[in-house]
């Protein structure tokens, strides 16, 4: 079972919600966070668990080779990024903007593209007790995240079964990152704010995963600023509320700690109590449609 | 010598483009002969990425020997524009073109 939480705009608490749901689940049974947020994860800053794993992750980019090209050009025509241009007598490529794709490298008639890998982040894998916490994060001017979104939901697929609960902290925003993480999840929770910008941000988020078809529900935390806009749109387009979350000084100040939230303030146990239910209830009828 | 200029219309009075890659127009002025000439460049809109190193090399195919723009290029079109041996000179994002070059002229411009 994966559960993506993604929320279209930044700063709503998409790794508040994750970091404190991951570890309230992992109470009674074996959960997996992964922080998909792989430009700025930080998750890590709340769970406390042992490192057991790190390995660096790859991408495979062309490398151009001289000897036997023949200018063709037939590479620059087929990339849709500009990352392979002829310049008069060379082939230049800008790994940066390179999506991996490997069309210049197979349609080139003399082989003279071979890919060639490069390391574009790296990945650690944490556990304590039933938590397991995966963490992958881009190097420094590495500016795809997708491929590396991509090797971590592979990871942590094949080191935990389909029966697990996995929480995948995404990236904000509604662009091919968030696409990335949200893809594979059997149900997505939007978290937003009750404002007009956390509004306008919701419906782009509510437009693209009606688009993936992936079933989905609201969380409105910091309720109680704003005004019901929020809640008068969800109604109106018959869209779950699961939860909410109220605006709470005290909030600001634990998670400023980096402490979890759930272990010490009621209204936040509550509501990761009511999610982690509706997530129980939504896998355990997954299951019923499997059998 | 050919002088590129990044603007924002096809002639000397245009106001300058102070982008590179996404510029709406390249004014491209012919010392030699004195005439002035332009390319549109309003196709870029519709690449989502490269932007630089493609305007980079249009810029290449128009035989360009210096680029005067505003911001300078980036990191990727650089390195084209370095590969061509292309002079570029940056600052002159807020003026006309006519006004760039004047600059140019009087060595004001910042080389990069």
């Amino acid at each position: 079972m994966k559960i993506a939480i993604a929320s279209g705009k930044g700063g709503t608490g998409k790794t508040t919600l994750s970091t404190n749901l991951a570890s309230y689940i992992a109470e009674s049974r074996i959960c997996v966070l992964s922080d998909l947020d792989v430009e700025e994860p930080n998750s890590g800053l709340f769970i406390k668990a042992e490192l057991i794993h790190k390995e660096d992750k790859f991408k495979m980019i062309p490398e151009w080779e001289k000897s036997k090209c023949e200018l063709c050009g037939n590479c620059q025509a087929v990339c849709n990024f500009n990352a392979v241009l002829k310049m008069g007598k060379m082939i230049m490529v800008f790994p940066e903007l390179c999506h991996g794709c490997y069309a210049c490298s197979e349609l080139c008639p003399t082989d003279s593209l071979p890919m060639k890998q490069k390391k574009m982040g790296e990945l650690k894998s944490y556990k304590n007790g039933n938590l397991n916490f995966i963490e992958s994060k881009l190097i420094i001017g590495e500016e795809q995240a997708v491929p590396l979104i991509k090797q971590t939901i592979a990871y942590v697929d094949d080191n935990f079964g389909e029966d697990v609960i996995k929480i995948f902290d995404s990236p904000p925003g509604t662009s091919c990152p968030v696409i990335e993480a949200t893809r594979d999840a059997d149900f997505v929770i939007l978290v937003t704010e009750p404002t007009p910008f956390g509004l306008h941000d919701l419906k782009l988020a509510v437009e693209t995963v009606k688009q993936m078809r992936i079933p989905f529900g609201v969380v409105i935390n910091r309720h109680g600023i704003g005004n019901d806009s929020v809640e008068l749109y969800c109604k109106e387009e018959n869209i779950a509320i699961i939860t909410t979350i109220p605006n709470d000084r005290l909030i600001a100040e634990t998670y400023s700690q980096g402490k979890l939230l759930y272990p010490t303030i009621p209204s936040v146990k509550e509501a990761v109590i009511s999610i982690s239910e509706y997530i129980e209830n939504i896998n355990s009828q997954k299951e019923g449609e499997t059998k | 010598m050919k002088i590129v200029f990044t603007a924002k219309g096809t002639d000397m009075d245009a106001a300058m483009d102070p982008r590179f890659g996404r510029t709406e127009y390249f004014v491209i002025f012919d010392e030699d002969s004195k005439s002035v000439d332009s390319f549109d460049n309003r196709a870029i809109e519709g690449e989502a990425h490269g932007a630089g190193p493609k305007t980079a090399q249009k810029l290449g195919e128009l035989g360009a020997e210096v680029l005067i723009t505003g911001n300078g290029p980036g990191g990727n079109a650089a390195t084209v524009l370095k590969t061509m041996g292309t002079e570029v000179l940056v600052g002159a994002g807020d003026m006309t073109v006519t006004e760039a070059y004047d600059a140019y002229k009087a060595g004001s411009l910042k080389k990069v």
